[in-house]
């Protein structure tokens, strides 16, 4: 299973295998990592999933549907260049080794 | 101390989720009618049902999380009594929980029709999905969000579908007509008939080979009335979620609380309103309770449509529309007065998220 890696605001990191289909978002969820909210359950309805991916990453990440970029205008935590909703993000064997940070806050 | 939970749907698996992320180390126990493990219903009428996605998709949480967690969870066995003086639940098979607290997550149960088939369960989506591999001429009665969702997924797989709602407009308790007429249009232009204000006719249900009721919830209160616990429509609770029993929290669709948002008494059927009530109880039994003030909202994906509602709209006498409906993309702000009660977006997210903000500011605003 490819391999996800959360890092938290304080630097803590959480290893995770995730179900190949699955979401970066459900990868968190299922496996407790803390600060992905995911209010909406990932229907891109609630923006409380946003990760920003690591600034060294160079794995290929899907083009960003206009109702992600909207939510994204309207995060808790600021928007930067390497924003995502992390339930937009599914995971494949291409993404195996992706790392997100994950923000100080969602709501 | 130990907790028990009855309900395992989305509301009641939080309430134990919740627990264990604010530090408590008691026993939990989830108990459950149904035989799976929690899962997420809004799916059931979406994704789940269009077989996008099978059981594993929908559950809150993996199999493994709960004894991961040290969280029992009893299923198949429902809860047959509230013993309030021996603080026990009593389960159908005998076996007795006892409880320091207890959590009534019992949520609610669809109105049904003769004939009719429901969606609620995920054994009443697998029967709908099965049925949606053949050929189907269907009948949806009521024009609510279960039933328009129904309908969605039925005429993009393909089936003949028509709506029959009593009432002069669909989505009547949810939101304003003009966002209602939108979605009745969008499902006319992809050939699904509706007709409103309409008295269900012999021929048009002669017609019907699939037939389904979507035409509400009546709360499940039955323990708790058993119990001698106050109800009222729901189980009545106060602004920490406490039933007239200090030791007895209700939760979720089966809970009756007061809404400032609402300015009355109501029950709520949303995901929102179930997570949010399971954390605000979950602190209550940590010991630092807080009144349940979260902003409601909602949101239901039909065709290409994403509809999210923030507050609560009813009783609204005045509207403002930003965007043109024409354009698919819109949001109605509604008020009382100058008072705004919330917002109805139709694809417009940023509008959404922005005045759930502002809702919840004001909330805090007025409770502070």
């Amino acid at each position: 299973m490819p391999k996800i890696t959360y890092t938290q605001p304080d630097g803590v990191q959480s290893v995770v295998d995730v179900n190949e289909g699955d979401s970066v978002m459900r990868g968190a969820v299922l496996n407790g990592v803390p600060g992905i909210v995911a209010q909406c359950g990932g229907g891109a309805s609630c923006g409380t999933c946003h990760v920003y991916v690591d600034e060294n990453n160079t794995k290929p990440l899907p083009e960003m549907h206009p109702v992600e970029d909207e939510l994204l205008h309207c995060t808790s935590s600021p928007r930067q260049d390497n924003s995502r909703l992390s339930c937009q993000l599914p995971v494949s064997a291409e993404l195996d080794g992706l790392v997100v940070h994950v923000p100080e806050t969602q709501i | 101390m130990s907790v028990v939970v009855i309900g395992a749907g989305q509301a009641g698996c939080q309430a134990a989720v919740s627990l264990r992320e604010q530090g408590y180390r008691g026993p939990v126990t989830i108990v459950g009618d149904e035989n799976v493990p929690p899962y997420q219903r809004p799916p059931l009428t979406k994704a789940y049902l269009a077989g996008d996605v099978d059981l594993d998709g929908v559950l809150v949480r993996p199999e493994s999380f709960y004894a991961a967690h040290g969280i029992d969870l009893v299923l198949g066995d429902p809860a047959a009594a509230i013993a309030r003086e021996d603080r026990e639940v009593v389960l159908r098979s005998g076996l007795a929980l006892r409880y320091s607290h207890l959590v009534l997550a019992t949520g609610a149960r669809p109105r049904t029709l003769p004939g009719a088939l429901t969606l609620r369960t995920v054994a009443d989506a697998e029967v709908l999905r099965e049925r949606l591999h053949r050929p189907a001429r269907a009948l949806v009665i009521g024009a609510g969000f279960v039933g328009l969702e129904f309908a969605a997924v039925a005429r993009t797989k393909g089936h003949e579908v028509t709506v029959v709602e009593a009432l002069p407009r669909a989505l009547a308790r949810s939101v304003s007509p003009i966002v209602a007429d939108h979605v009745v249009a969008r499902h006319q232009e992809r050939g699904v008939r509706v007709l409103l204000g309409a008295e269900l006719s012999a021929p048009e249900r002669g017609n019907a080979d699939l037939v389904v009721a979507g035409i509400g919830v009546v709360p499940n209160v039955a323990l708790a009335e058993d119990a001698g616990l106050t109800v009222d429509d729901g189980v009545v609770v106060d602004a920490h979620l406490r039933t007239d029993d200090p030791f007895i929290y209700a939760i979720g669709d089966c809970a009756s609380f007061s809404s400032a948002f609402a300015g009355a008494r109501i029950r709520l059927e949303s995901v929102q309103n179930a997570m949010d009530q399971a954390a605000c109880v979950a602190a209550g039994i940590m010991g630092s309770a807080e009144p349940y003030t979260a902003v409601p909202w909602f949101w239901s994906d039909q065709y290409d449509m994403k509809l999210q509602i923030a507050g609560i709209t009813r009783g609204h006498d005045r509207t403002e529309v930003d965007g043109d409906p024409s354009s698919g993309r819109f949001a109605v702000y509604c008020y009382r007065g100058d008072r705004l009660l919330g917002v109805e977006c139709v694809n417009k997210p940023a509008a959404f998220v922005q005045t759930r903000r502002r809702l919840a500011e004001r909330q805090e605003f007025s409770v502070a």
